[in-house]
């Protein structure tokens, strides 16, 4: 489960979870760039992060992968100490 | 999980939400410092540099099965999430046998989906079950 941690960045892993991140082919030639989009969909894989967390007193890593094969659910809120 | 740091998020759980749950939040609160996991998710409002009220269920295998996005001053029905993630369970559980209909909640009965329902939901669900009872 979470370990303590030094506080880092929150960052998405480049993966749907519980899959190898997609690397991309740095040597193709692609003048194209592609904008990067949400890819939420439901019925689809979650896209997997890694990000530091608070967590009864202690300052840990999370990731989304480690709560497979658990039911999960994941709030965003607008900011604390904010009113709803 | 949202923009603020772990430090802030420490300083809000211990000086305020402690006072409303004992013992504090029972959950991890993730820091998204620049929203990237936030725009993963497509809640990121980039222009207020917050991210908006968004909630996902997961179930075991990572698949997203429902998501709800709110903005800021709206809060959510925390009932209404346990509500769909019991009847995503129920639905697990009978391996897609079993659906639950409109104003499904525990207790109540359920749809078994198949030729012989075909045209006849009406003599099973009535209209006022999609509301409590």
């Amino acid at each position: 489960m979470p370990e303590e941690f030094k506080p880092g960045c929150a960052r998405p892993t480049g993966g749907p979870v519980g899959e190898k991140p997609v690397v991309a082919a740095a040597d193709e030639k692609s003048s194209v760039k592609e904008e990067p989009k949400a890819m939420i969909q439901v019925g689809k894989k979650a896209p997997d992060f890694s990000a530091p967390a608070y967590y009864q007193g202690k300052f840990v890593n999370v990731k989304l992968s480690e709560y497979l094969g658990k039911w999960t659910l994941l709030c965003f809120y607008p900011g604390d100490f904010t009113f709803v | 999980m949202s923009i603020d740091s772990v430090f802030v998020h420490k300083m809000w759980n211990d000086n305020e939400l402690s006072k409303m749950v004992k013992g504090g939040v029972p959950f991890p609160m993730l820091s998204d410092a620049g929203g990237k996991v936030g725009a993963a998710y497509g809640i990121y409002d980039a222009d207020a540099g917050v991210e908006t009220r968004g909630r996902f269920i997961i179930d075991p295998d990572g698949i997203i099965q429902g998501f709800e996005v709110l903005t800021p001053p709206v809060g959510r029905n925390v009932a209404e999430s346990l509500r769909q993630v019991q009847a995503f369970q129920l639905v697990r559980a009978s391996k897609g046998a079993e659906a639950t209909p409109s104003g499904w909640k525990p207790g109540k009965a359920t749809l078994k989906p198949g030729p012989d329902l075909v045209g006849r939901v009406w003599e099973v669900w009535k209209t006022s079950m999609a509301f409590d009872d």
